[in-house]
């Protein structure tokens, strides 16, 4: 898999807010039909990097390659172009309160192809029996729950039939029978979509149970990658304070520094 | 220097949407049943409100003409002035100051909500453009809205100042309409509408901007509301006297 071309490519890429550097300088490569977790803090610059892919953010310098073209020089019909190819789940799902589920579910449908009402029935049912919810076409999402909205959500991004899937934060703020069911339907999807994934999240267990490969973002940089046999058995101190949940001295300085501050 | 910065870059960023807005309402194709349910969406909200507003002007203004110009003798005029003032001027400014508040603070609030729960992301992520989704039909609305309320609060006004210059002034009904269509001539109820395109234009674009970019949660969502309508009021009272000398002049 490793010498194939990769899909995804970040090479050098710098991004700041301001006076906050929030990548410096990053490189990742993301190959074909994998699920690779990109793990790190909170602001570390996970999401950033998702916006990066799917250009609605433009970094300072370097370039995001996706299938050897660079996201960063497109016009904006190249863009839309590419990100038909996309599908993301977003954190609290981002479901347009306006529209039923079914209307959610078909939004891509409708924004790029032509179909029937008739054939956008029957794929919307079918995104949804895939989700385990057959049925709510009609509902509206205030009517849902959160695991609800976060698995409508998913059907949504799976819509278009997509190459790449983007997950942010898919299990953050559910319970433990919806993370377990969401670790469970990413996985599914891997095997049946035959898809790529990228998974952001702070969320470990979930992160060694749905990845072929992780990567942890420290300080603007992706600092390790590996599989999850590599990452278990690492000794990189940062990488087993990750897993362990412990942080390093500097970190724990450093998030009380930053919390005075924002109460001062 | 600290507020001129933040100030231009305001602007800058007003003027870039309205750009944007104008050049996709060509480019791309118009979402009509969204254009439809934002002006009716604008009409039911608003109408009562200009109603309200627009009978009390014409009221309030008949009474005080009424002692006002009674004491130059000329209270047989007071349809005249308030024909004219509602017609050129009330009607339209406080037309469009009751859409900015009521409708502007909308759109913003709506729109803001969009932004933290990350909607409008997912409407970009799915390859579709937020400003022909989300701004046009909501700018549109406003732009075709705004000159049909202010006919009606126009109407509304001649006759609220009618039944108060009846009661007050010792006028007939009949001679306060028949001054008001001597002294009004179409160029003035022309004037006062075109005003309020432009003013429909600017209460439009001024709150989808300011929801577009909000940040900070809900609370950022109450702050980018508050903020929609003071801008889009101060917009209108500058761009009211700019716009009826320029229309003066034409």
């Amino acid at each position: 898999m490793r010498n194939a071309n990769p899909i995804i490519r970040f090479k050098n890429v710098s991004i700041s807010f301001g006076r906050l550097n929030v990548l410096n300088g990053m490189d990742l490569s993301i190959y074909e039909g994998e699920t690779i977790t990109i793990i790190g803090g909170s602001g570390s610059g996970k999401s950033v990097t998702l916006k990066l892919l799917l250009g609605v953010l433009k970094p300072d310098s370097g370039s995001v390659y996706f299938q050897g073209r660079d996201v960063t020089t497109m016009n904006e019909k190249e863009l839309i172009q590419m990100r038909k190819q996309f599908g993301m789940l977003f954190q609290g799902g981002a479901l347009f309160d306006s529209l039923s589920v079914k209307e959610n579910i078909a939004y891509p449908l409708r924004e790029h192809f032509d179909y029937t009402e008739n054939e956008l029935d029957r794929i919307v049912a079918k995104k949804l029996s895939l989700i385990g919810l057959p049925g709510v076409e009609q509902r509206m999402p205030a009517d849902l729950s959160g695991g609800m909205k976060k698995r409508v959500g998913l059907a949504r991004a799976i819509a278009a039939d997509p190459k790449v899937i983007l997950y942010d934060e898919p299990t953050t703020g559910l319970d433990p029978a919806n993370t377990q069911r969401i670790n469970r339907l990413i996985i599914q999807l891997q095997e049946k979509l035959k898809v790529t994934s990228i998974v952001v999240t702070h969320d470990m267990e979930s992160a060694f149970m749905v990845s072929d490969r992780l990567a942890l973002l420290k300080d603007g940089k992706i600092c390790f990658v590996g599989t999850k046999e590599e990452t278990k058995k690492s000794t990189d101190p940062t990488v087993r304070g990750f897993i362990e949940g412990k942080m390093t001295e500097k970190d724990r300085e450093e998030q009380m520094a930053g919390g005075l501050n924002e109460l001062l | 220097m600290n507020y001129l910065v933040p100030f231009l870059e305001y602007l800058g960023g007003v003027a870039a949407l309205a750009f944007r807005t104008v050049r996709n309402l060509f480019h791309y194709r118009l979402d009509f049943s969204a254009l439809i349910y934002q002006i009716a969406s604008i009409g039911s909200r608003s109408f009562s409100l200009v109603a309200l507003v627009a009978v009390f002007t014409g009221m309030v203004m008949a009474l005080q003409l009424a002692v006002g110009l009674g004491r130059f003798g000329l209270k047989l005029y007071v349809g005249q002035v308030i024909g004219l003032a509602i017609v050129r001027e009330l009607g339209p400014v406080l037309t469009s100051l009751m859409l900015a508040s009521r409708v502007g603070s909308g759109i913003t609030a709506e729109l803001g909500s969009m932004v933290v729960t990350e909607q409008v992301l997912a409407i970009e992520a799915m390859g579709a453009d937020p400003v022909t989704k989300l701004v046009i039909p909501r700018v549109l609305a406003c732009v075709i809205s705004a000159p049909l309320l202010t006919v009606m609060a126009d109407i509304i006004g001649v006759y609220g100042g009618m039944a108060v210059a009846v009661m007050e002034a010792g006028i007939t009904s009949k001679f306060y309409m028949d001054q008001i269509l001597k002294t009004v001539i179409l160029e003035d109820f022309s004037q006062g509408l075109m005003k309020t395109v432009f003013f429909g234009f600017f209460i439009g674009v001024i709150s989808c901007y300011q929801g577009l970019t909000t940040s900070g949660g809900t609370e950022g969502v109450g702050k980018a509301t508050t903020q929609a309508v003071v801008y889009c009021a101060a917009v209108i009272f500058v761009s009211d006297f700019f716009l009826t000398k320029l229309f003066l002049l034409l």
